[in-house]
């Protein structure tokens, strides 16, 4: 009963939003496929994934760091994930974009010798690269202790036992630690990703030119603001939707040696499902489809 | 190289072993001490087997001359040389972990090969080797299988070919075979002893298991609360225990009253010699074997100090042991099957003890027979 109540409030919103009086639709579908918004997109990805590089590439020197014996490195990590946890990401984006107005040259050299380069902090620090370095850098400090959680997660006696057959502490940290410590990481990091797809229209603030800031600059001109809002919505849910299936085939795949047998994926059980409605009716419900599209097609 | 330790002698010769001593090893945990100071040598080549109780220190033993642990005292040598700072991954040992450890995200024939990878060995001869060693456990069909979809004992061969596929220096094994079955288990046991030897491997050895100590150890150590309670060959061991902790957990005893007179222990009218021949007068249990327990004749109803009346027997094969009651007492006897067998449970029999030399315990809480 409580279903039907609830599909009954669904279908009345959709019904009031698809006849608002003042809701162009055929905006929306107009500009679904502008080449702007195309653009868009396109910049959304990259900075989503460059965004989610740095975080994961930082996030995993930072913790293993953090989990270095040494007191001063873990000590830097600490901090690292301190401050950059502790404040906002739309400042740091906006720190990034706007540090040439109290830094306007950012140099490299050696003490001491006439080696030395030195250039505009504005030509460095673009729109595009302050959004990715805001966005990377913050998403470091959460992936550092997600990294640390599945690092933790592994059994010391994995560790031990790489040692004892002669693996220095980096090559056990790469070959079996990680690995294994994988299959925590990456749910987590999942969600990450998908997050941060959204996150990245904050890049908004440094007017790099994706998804969401298209969508506005396009508004404003005509006005249609929640037919744009749409828009922009619209290809939010298409790509965190693909970013989801993505997700659960990594886990699938990390997930192996801890189950004595993984499930079926999705598409398996729909053609197992298949299968069984084209089964004779009068079947015992526990009793297991016949036909190729059960077990043993899981292990490739 | 020069082994302080007895009983070496009678190891059979030896080509890539390297000499491992245990000086004064002492290791503590918050309250506990699990090593008090054990020294111990290992010539090259040499497989000795660490028997005691659970919880008597033999794993932190391992651990401490794997690498894996840091030591409160005491020193581990290679060969002559000292590695008691050097890190686990450069001792070049094979070790088996009680808890099998294998790494889950790979297959039983990665496990194995993946040793070998450190050990520039090239891709066809690693393979090779890895397969050779799965066969040599029996598991070449489960190659594939990744850890979990292996039973507890499969997984347990799959940890032995993984430490034995890399040809280490000094292979250390803590309990290897404690999750098999008893065939395989003598089976592997033996495996075990035979690439031991082929290789040279100095090996030790740890289990539970006495008989399988005294199977395959050159010599065998016999631990009681962090400390090595005696040390020689098997049959030493079994046959003159240095202690009375070691007479009764290596074996099974009869616990006699007795009375110290005069450099002998007089048990139930039998004079016999001891083994601590510095024991003072005055009374004290006597430790004696089933073997040195024999049969003396038919017992009639008179009553004598060994007379009894035999209420079971467990055949053992060529002999087996009885158990006879003697009134106050009960003792086991290891008899000739043939004679057990003209001696059913109710008929009585008259025994006689041995003369070989016994070991005595003065200790008031013990109760005066087992
Ligand atoms: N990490 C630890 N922290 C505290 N106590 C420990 C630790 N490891 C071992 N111990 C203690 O040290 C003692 C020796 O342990 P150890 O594992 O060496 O025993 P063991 O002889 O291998 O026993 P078993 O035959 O049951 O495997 C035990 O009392 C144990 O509780
Ligand atoms: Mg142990």
């Amino acid at each position: 009963m409580a279903a039907v109540l609830v599909l009954a409030i669904i279908a009345g919103i959709a019904y009031t939003m698809a006849t608002a009086p003042n809701l162009r639709w055929e905006a929306v579908g107009h500009f679904l496929f502008q080449r702007l918004i195309l653009q868009g997109i396109v910049i959304t990805l990259e900075l989503t994934a460059l965004a989610m590089l740095i975080g994961i590439v930082l996030g995993a020197i930072v913790a293993v760091m953090r989990l270095s014996p040494n007191p001063v490195v873990s000590s830097v990590s600490w901090c690292y994930i301190w401050f950059f946890r502790g404040t906002p990401v739309l400042v740091q984006i906006f720190f990034w974009y706007n540090l040439a107005t109290v830094l306007p040259y950012v140099g490299l050299g050696i003490p001491f010798t006439p080696i030395h380069w030195q250039a505009p902090t504005n030509s460095l620090i673009a729109p595009f690269m302050a959004a990715t370095l805001g966005l990377g850098l913050n998403e470091a400090a959460y992936m550092a202790e997600i990294v640390r959680a599945g690092i933790i997660s592994v059994e010391h006696g994995q560790t031990e036992a790489a040692q004892a057959l002669g693996m220095t502490r980096l090559l056990v940290m790469r070959r079996i630690v990680l690995p294994q410590a994988m299959r925590v990481i990456i749910p987590p990091t999942g969600n990450e990703t998908i997050s941060m797809l959204k996150t990245s229209s904050l890049a908004f603030v440094a007017s790099v030119p994706e998804l969401f800031t298209r969508s506005q600059q396009i508004a404003s001109a005509n006005y249609d603001v929640i037919e744009l809002a749409i828009v922009a919505s619209i290809w939010y849910l298409a790509m965190t939707s693909i970013l989801t299936v993505g997700q659960y085939y990594l886990e699938r795949y990390f997930g192996r040696g801890s189950l004595r047998e993984l499930p079926p994926t999705p598409l398996q059980r729909f053609r197992r499902m298949l299968l069984t409605f084209h089964a004779p009716p009068p079947m015992p419900p526990d009793v297991a489809p016949p036909g190729p599209a059960v077990p043993g097609s899981e292990h490739r | 190289m020069v082994s302080s330790s007895s009983g070496a002698s009678s190891r059979p010769s030896a080509r890539a072993g390297v000499e491992v001593r245990l000086e004064d090893l002492k290791r503590r945990y918050a309250g506990v001490t699990a090593l008090d100071g054990l020294s111990l040598t290992l010539a090259p080549g040499e497989l000795v087997a660490l028997l005691g109780p659970s919880g008597c220190g033999k794993t932190t033993a391992l651990r401490l001359v794997a690498g894996l642990e840091e030591t409160d005292g005491g020193r581990v040598v290679f060969g002559g040389e000292d590695v008691t700072n050097v890190p686990a991954n450069k001792r070049e040992i094979g070790m088996v972990f009680q808890a099998y450890s294998l790494f889950p995200h790979m297959t039983a024939m990665q496990n194995v090969a993946f040793g070998m990878q450190l050990h520039r060995v090239g891709v066809a001869e690693r393979r090779k080797r890895a397969s050779d060693m799965l066969e040599l456990v029996g598991l070449s069909p489960h190659a594939h299988k990744y850890a979990h979809q292996l039973s507890g004992g499969q997984q347990q061969r799959v940890a032995l070919a993984r430490a034995l596929a890399i040809k280490p220096k000094v292979l250390l094994l803590d309990e290897p075979l404690s999750a098999l079955d008893a065939k395989v288990r003598a089976r592997l046991r033996d495996e075990i002893r035979r690439v031991q030897l082929e290789v040279g491997t100095t090996t030790l050895f740890v289990t539970h298991d006495q008989e399988e100590a005294l199977a395959i150890a050159d010599r065998v150590g016999v631990m009681q609360s962090g400390r090595l309670e005696q040390l020689g060959p098997p049959m030493t061991v079994y046959s003159r225990p240095a202690t009375p902790f070691v007479a009764s957990f290596v074996g099974l005893t009869n616990r006699l009253n007795g009375v110290v007179r005069d450099g002998a222990v007089e048990v139930r009218g039998t004079r016999l010699p001891l083994v601590q021949t510095d024991a003072t007068n005055g009374p004290a249990v006597a430790l004696v074997r089933p073997e040195a327990v024999t049969l003396a004749g038919e017992g009639d109803s008179t009553p004598g100090p060994l007379n009894g009346t035999v209420i079971a027997t467990a055949f053992l094969g060529a002999t087996s042991r009885v158990t006879v009651d003697l009134g106050d007492v009960t003792v086991l006897a290891q008899l000739a099957t043939s004679d057990a067998a003209a001696h059913p449970a109710g008929t009585r029999v008259r025994l006689a003890l041995r003369p070989d030399p016994v070991l005595i315990e003065r200790d008031e809480a013990a109760p005066d027979h087992g």
